[in-house]
């Protein structure tokens, strides 16, 4: 863990201003040839998994994934130790991606033999049987003349003694963790015929001091954890961010000139800008799935109602008019409707509305308040914070049926969803001390797990796969 | 002063209407001092228009506190907010900015907007005694700003608050 924390540390230092350098990750063949068009990662046909819902710890599949071979071991900006080390350092990063979901039992690479650069797309499968496993991981790092790492991936069935699965992507070193969460996701979606979702970002709050002093600083990092940054100082207060679909810019709210507003921060440059001039105080910042629009919430002489505007400025639309508070929204996968909170009903509930504002109706019928309502990725589920006394996890339909409970904490709440749709992200308050850390869990809320960050977490934003 | 205090009635009884929607009341908050409708006297010590001088001129009774979920202007927090006009209508060059406030047992971004409300509802009530809505300005710090760290009844009901606070 300290030896990637110093790699991400050197990594950050060497680059050279803010830029992301995320769309540099290019997809071949793991010979390192351009692919044909029509080849797709991930298979159709998942083997014994058709969801992830209902999937118990029981029948967990052991996964083998030893060291990435190195063709020659050379140097690399990617790692000090050179090429060889490095693919030590894919493997290790899958097999900590593989082994947090419940679902796969893997070994990684500091327990296993190291393959030879001619066995990976050639196993010694008596190595690997003899272990118990029941899927192998094999891949390979080499170093091209310009500097840029081509990364291969190949998944195999030990029983079948047969390749399942086989993607590469040639990548900048300083993306090198990158190919590793293409390759985790390749597994992933291969052995569950889910879509994947580890090559992606998350934006949260990171929160330091004391609990009537709280110092909130807007940070972002890998989906895993790592390439963590520091966004905002912290000198004045940072909220509720929200990462644009492109990755390009973020929506968060900043007390930054004293007031509650939000702004847009563009990632590559550095600069932000309001949202909208206003006076009033806006909160509550939400992308539509196209990046096109902006949802927010602003307050009126203490009426707070949903508006929209375009991401690029202009004028603003009112979409909600009741007296109580309407706060919040997301939109559906296909952008039509909007499900947001109101408690124009005399306490806080999700209701839907068509993305014009039209058809308000509420959902939430269940006890208790809902709030902070988060459509699905994949449109089928809707995500929100359940209070019937305690602050809970939640999801239903888009209906408002089939309600399920999948956390239990003094104070959950603010669900982010894994772009996947089948992990949903949260922040845990801890009674008192007013801590806060960061946590996910799956939808059949057996497989909960802490997310580790720097320091204190909240408000998290899980952002769509990288283009 | 008739028509003052018919105007502070009416407006607890629309107030008390408004809220009658909601849940089983909570624990009242803090009781305010004594309501005084003398004028109030400037004491000797802190220079007028400093948040010192106004503090001690409304007798500490520059914060008003809400109910769970509620910001109607109670008649505790209609006296206090009384004083404060008293005082606003004594020095006329003083401008106030109201800070709202919400406890911890609340989802963030309805915190912002119910803490706003506050504020709002205590500026509307120095409005009506007169205040110039010029005079006063409001901002939502929503949860962000405990002033009691406990996780208990009695520590929210510390934090769902209104303050006003002098600005120069």
């Amino acid at each position: 863990m300290r030896f990637s924390i110093t790699i991400s540390a050197l990594l950050a230092f060497g680059l050279s201003g803010p830029a992301l350098a995320q769309d540099e990750v290019t997809t071949v063949e793991p010979s390192g040839e351009p692919r044909p068009a029509a080849q797709t990662a991930s298979g159709s046909d998942a083997i014994g998994r058709e969801t992830v819902v209902g999937t118990l710890g029981g029948d967990d599949v052991g996964i083998a994934i030893p060291a990435f071979a190195a063709d020659r071991d050379v140097s690399t900006p990617a790692n000090a130790s050179g090429t060889s080390a490095l693919g030590v350092e894919l493997a290790r990063v899958i097999t900590n991606n593989l082994r947090n979901n419940g679902l796969f039992k893997p070994t990684g690479p500091d327990s296993l033999p190291r393959p030879s650069f001619p066995h990976i797309t050639d196993p010694q499968w008596s190595t690997w049987s003899s272990r118990g496993a029941e899927m192998l991981v094999h891949g390979y790092v080499r170093a091209r003349d310009d500097g840029k790492l081509i990364v291969g991936c190949y998944l195999y069935d030990m029983a079948l003694k047969d390749e399942l699965a086989r993607s590469g992507w040639v990548v900048p070193p300083a993306d090198w963790r990158r190919a590793a969460h293409k390759c985790s996701d390749l597994v992933y979606a291969r052995l569950t015929g889910e879509s994947p979702f580890f090559d992606s970002r998350i934006a949260y709050i990171a929160e330091t001091g004391p609990k009537d002093n709280r110092t909130k600083r807007l940070a972002i990092m890998d989906s895993d954890g790592a390439n963590h940054r520091f966004i905002t100082t912290g000198r004045a207060t940072a909220l509720t961010p929200r990462y644009s679909p492109d990755y390009r810019r973020l929506l968060y709210l900043s007390y930054v000139d004293g007031n509650p507003r939000i702004y847009i921060y563009d990632i590559g440059t550095g600069q932000q800008q309001l949202v909208t001039q206003s006076t009033n105080p806006t909160f509550a910042p939400r992308w539509s799935p196209d990046g096109k629009w902006i949802l927010y919430s602003m307050a009126v002489n203490g009426n707070t109602d949903v508006y929209r505007v375009s991401a690029e400025g202009g004028p603003s639309v009112r979409l909600t008019t009741e007296p109580g508070i309407d706060v919040g929204g997301s939109y559906s996968p296909d952008g039509s409707q909007i499900v947001f909170e109101s408690d124009r009903s005399g306490t806080q509930q999700i209701y839907v509305m068509n993305a014009d504002g039209s058809n308000q109706r509420r959902i939430s019928f269940f006890g208790g308040r809902a709030a902070t309502p988060e459509w699905s990725p994949r449109g089928d589920q809707i995500a929100f914070t359940y209070i019937p006394g305690d602050f809970n996890i939640a999801v239903m339909s888009p209906n408002g049926r089939n309600f399920r409970k999948l956390s239990n904490g003094w104070q959950d709440e603010a669900p982010t969803w894994a772009p996947n749709g089948r992990i949903i992200q949260f922040f845990r308050t801890e009674r008192n001390s007013g801590r806060t850390a960061l946590y996910q869990v799956d939808l059949t809320g057996e497989n909960m797990r802490r997310l580790e960050t720097p320091v204190d977490a909240s408000d998290p934003a899980w952002g769509p796969i990288l283009p | 002063m008739n028509m003052k205090f018919a105007a502070i009635v009416l407006l607890a009884g629309t107030t008390s209407l408004a809220a009658c929607k909601s849940k089983a009341p909570e624990e009242l908050p803090p009781g305010p001092g004594p309501v005084t409708t003398a004028p109030v006297q400037a004491p000797a010590g802190p220079a007028v228009g400093s948040q010192e001088h106004f503090v001690r001129a409304v007798n500490g009774q520059n914060v008003i506190f809400f109910d769970t979920d509620r910001f109607n202007i109670d008649s505790a927090d209609a006296a206090a907010l009384q004083t404060q006009a008293q005082y606003l209508s004594q020095y006329p060059n003083v401008s106030v900015t109201i800070e709202g406030h919400a406890d911890e047992r609340g989802t963030r971004d309805y915190n912002l907007a119910l803490a706003e409300r506050r504020a709002n509802a205590a500026k509307n009530y120095l409005v009506s005694l007169g205040v110039a809505a010029s005079r006063v300005s409001t901002v939502s710090y929503g949860e962000e700003r405990p002033v009691a760290t406990a996780s208990t009844a009695e520590a929210w009901a510390q934090n769902r608050r209104a303050v006003t606070v002098v600005i120069n």
